[in-house]
């Protein structure tokens, strides 16, 4: 049998590529209906809770925008996990990959007191990266060298995390009752969109008046989440070295013969990915709590596997998903409002992930048709 | 030195029963869910909906055993998503465990507002009878996971069952063509699984309190799974791990450390679990087809 090569065929990227939307679209579709059920055990109406989901999250430009804000730091979970599922890892740290580069932008934004703004943030951005990164480069030397699971020791790892920032380091720094480190400087803080017109160096951008709402929560972060996705989509299609990531996720065996080496790869998507989960941790601590805080991961390191999965772990692919669970997030406050549970939108997504994860078999029944028809 | 007879004292050590009892009961529940080759990761959400039932159970009937029985029924029905998707659908386990997670942690605070009215802690129900020894309450679900330990033991080790959802967790093509239906028993596996883990979430809500709260289980569903691990899939083993665990967690409450911030004995099961992994102390390996779907055919 000819086995055509699934890393450059045109029409086959073509086809896997309809097959892997397909699946997201049918998935989300599926789940919302399943929604119904639960809204209806509220003895509420599915088609106001609905509809209250929707304007929360679209119903005018205030609302859009903050749905962008609470996409980012999804997004990049998101990325966390889809880059190392290229390469047939499971991160399931990426919460604490999240902690520990929230924290080390934290302590890095309140500590160095007279920076410039223009070291002082790249600065405290680049601890977060770095701190994310080797959180989860622990995880991947540990399957490298020692071969740990990796699903094993990112799950104990994101238990450390909590006990070495939210624990510990909260507890250690704190300076009042609040559960967060002290707050950042200046220097540090991600710029706000509400905040460009007062700005010296954005309000020569023209229309940035249009942001001008205290209501407006979206920051800096989002672009960089967009631009994170971009270089990781560069990085994965684009270079060699993200065609061995693959080739090391499609076929290890195959890949370790072609020359290919495997621990490398584990190791690189590793901290890859946690550099990416580290920027998320680093973007809320300085773009939107302006102070490292206890319970600000909110379950981000979990909802982005779902994140990646419905982006079918494609860097563009987590951009979308991320975006879909930041307008769950975004209106579900305004269902709570409209009298049902907000915490359906979390319902919802555990649906999602259920649908996407099972519906995977029809990838599996279409490659078995191909192969037999490949036979005949 | 003060410190160290603390550490030995029999309040301490019989406390760490207490703790130890839902890590004991997830864990034997993981190692059903393993030993036939399905990685069980939802024992945390498991476990968080079997508290919820619980209460919920004894809520309504004002019996805390038939909380008991919603327990189980409610870790068989988590249980069964796993099963079902990861079986039937061949889907990713690790990835499915981790919907039942987020799912959990979802539905039981939409539940208590549902049922109760409430967001964050349920109105206290009738609990589970326990025993006083040395000031240290015995819950009855406490006996029940110490009864368990030999009889789960005895069942893989001894029994003709025990030893075909081994072979299972092992090999299940060799398996199969000694006409063993290596999907049923993994079903079945996964099910019992559940029951164990909701018992475990039993124990927190009724059996060692009289309410469930949201998020309850913090993290002892993956504790459970680090016992299991450093037990080596094995239920004594396990136990014994789960005990060391309860210990650090009794510890963590009731000891002041002068030279250990006591926030971070918390972390101590983590630290030892990926430690034992490492193979600094002994290699701890699973079940060799644990997290592959079966096909039929497939070699």
């Amino acid at each position: 049998m000819q086995e055509v090569n699934p890393l450059n065929s045109k029409m086959e990227n073509f086809k896997s590529l309809l097959t892997d939307v397909g699946i997201s679209v049918l998935s989300i579709t599926v789940a919302l209906l399943f929604g119904v059920f639960f809204i209806l055990l509220t003895e509420e109406s599915p088609a106001t809770a609905y509809e209250a989901l929707y304007f929360g999250a679209f119903g005018n430009f205030r609302n859009i925008l903050n749905t962008l804000w609470r996409s980012t730091p999804l997004i990049l979970t998101g990325l966390a996990f889809a880059l190392p599922y290229r390469a047939g890892l499971i991160n399931i740290g990426a919460e604490g990959q999240f902690l520990m580069g929230g924290f080390t932008a934290g302590v890095a934004g309140y500590y160095f007191t007279s920076l410039p703004a223009i070291i002082h943030l790249p600065l405290a951005i680049l601890a977060g990266v770095v701190a994310g990164a080797l959180w989860a480069g622990l995880a991947g030397w540990l399957k490298a060298k020692m071969e740990v699971n990796e699903v094993i020791s990112t799950i104990m790892l994101n238990h450390i995390a909590v006990a070495l920032t939210i624990n510990y380091g909260i507890n250690k720094l704190r300076t009042s009752t609040r559960m967060a480190t002290p707050q950042i400087m200046e220097s540090a803080k991600l710029t706000r969109f509400k905040e460009m017109a007062d700005s010296a160096f954005w309000s020569k951008l023209p229309f940035v008046e249009v942001f001008a709402d205290p209501g407006i929560r979206l920051h800096m972060n989002f672009v960089l989440a967009l631009i994170a996705a971009v270089i990781l989509w560069y990085l994965l299609f684009k270079t060699s070295l993200g065609y061995e990531f693959r080739a090391v996720g499609l076929n290890p065996d195959g890949a370790e013969y072609g020359g290919i080496n495997a621990n490398k790869t584990i190791i690189w998507t590793m901290l890859i990915g946690g550099a990416v989960a580290g920027l998320g941790g680093a973007g809320e601590t300085l773009g939107t709590h302006l102070s490292f805080m206890a319970g600000m991961d909110a379950g981000f390191g979990f909802t982005g596997i779902a994140v990646g999965l419905i982006g079918q772990s494609h860097p563009i692919g987590a951009i979308f998903g991320g975006l879909l669970f930041g307008a769950l997030n975004q209106g579900g406050l305004e269902m709570q409002f409209a009298g049902v549970p907000s915490e359906i939108v979390n319902i919802i997504q555990a649906l999602v992930i259920f649908f996407v994860a099972s519906l995977q078999i029809i990838k599996i029944f279409m490659k078995n048709r191909r192969e037999k028809e490949g036979v005949e | 030195m003060d410190t160290l007879l603390e550490l030995i004292s029999l309040p301490l050590i019989l406390s760490s029963f207490r703790f130890a009892t839902p890590l004991i009961l997830a864990a034997l529940g993981g190692i059903f869910s393993e030993k036939s080759g399905v990685i069980n990761i939802a024992l945390e959400g498991i476990m968080l909906f079997g508290a919820f039932a619980a209460v919920l159970g004894s809520a309504q009937t004002g019996n805390p055993w038939m909380g008991v029985l919603y327990a189980m029924v409610g870790g068989v029905l988590f249980a069964a998503i796993l099963a079902i998707v990861s079986i039937v659908f061949r889907a990713d386990q690790i990835v499915i465990g981790t919907g039942i997670n987020i799912f959990a942690s979802g539905i039981t605070i939409f539940l208590l507002q549902i049922f109760f009215n409430v967001k964050g802690t349920s109105p206290l129900v009738p609990r589970l009878p326990f025993m006083r020894i040395f000031g240290v309450r015995f819950s009855v679900l406490t006996y029940v996971s110490l009864i368990l330990v030999p009889v789960v033991y005895y069942f893989f080790y001894k029994t003709h069952w025990g030893l075909r959802i081994r072979s299972i967790g092992e090999h299940p093509a060799a398996a199969d063509t000694l006409g063993i239906n290596v999907n049923r028993w993994r079903f079945l596996s996964v099910l019992m699984s559940g029951v164990l883990a909701g018992l475990a979430g039993a124990h927190l809500s009724i059996g060692d309190g009289s309410a469930f709260v949201r998020e309850m289980s913090a993290g002892r569903g993956f504790i459970a799974l680090a016992a299991m691990i450093f037990g080596k899939w094995h239920p004594v083993k396990a136990f014994g791990a789960a005990m060391l665990f309860g210990y650090a967690e009794a510890v963590a409450v009731r000891v002041d450390f002068a030279f250990i911030p006591s926030e971070l004995i918390s972390a101590i099961p983590y630290v030892v679990t990926i430690v034992v992994l490492a193979g600094f102390i002994s290699k701890s390996v699973g079940p060799a087809a644990s997290g592959e779907a079966y096909v039929k055919g497939d070699r």
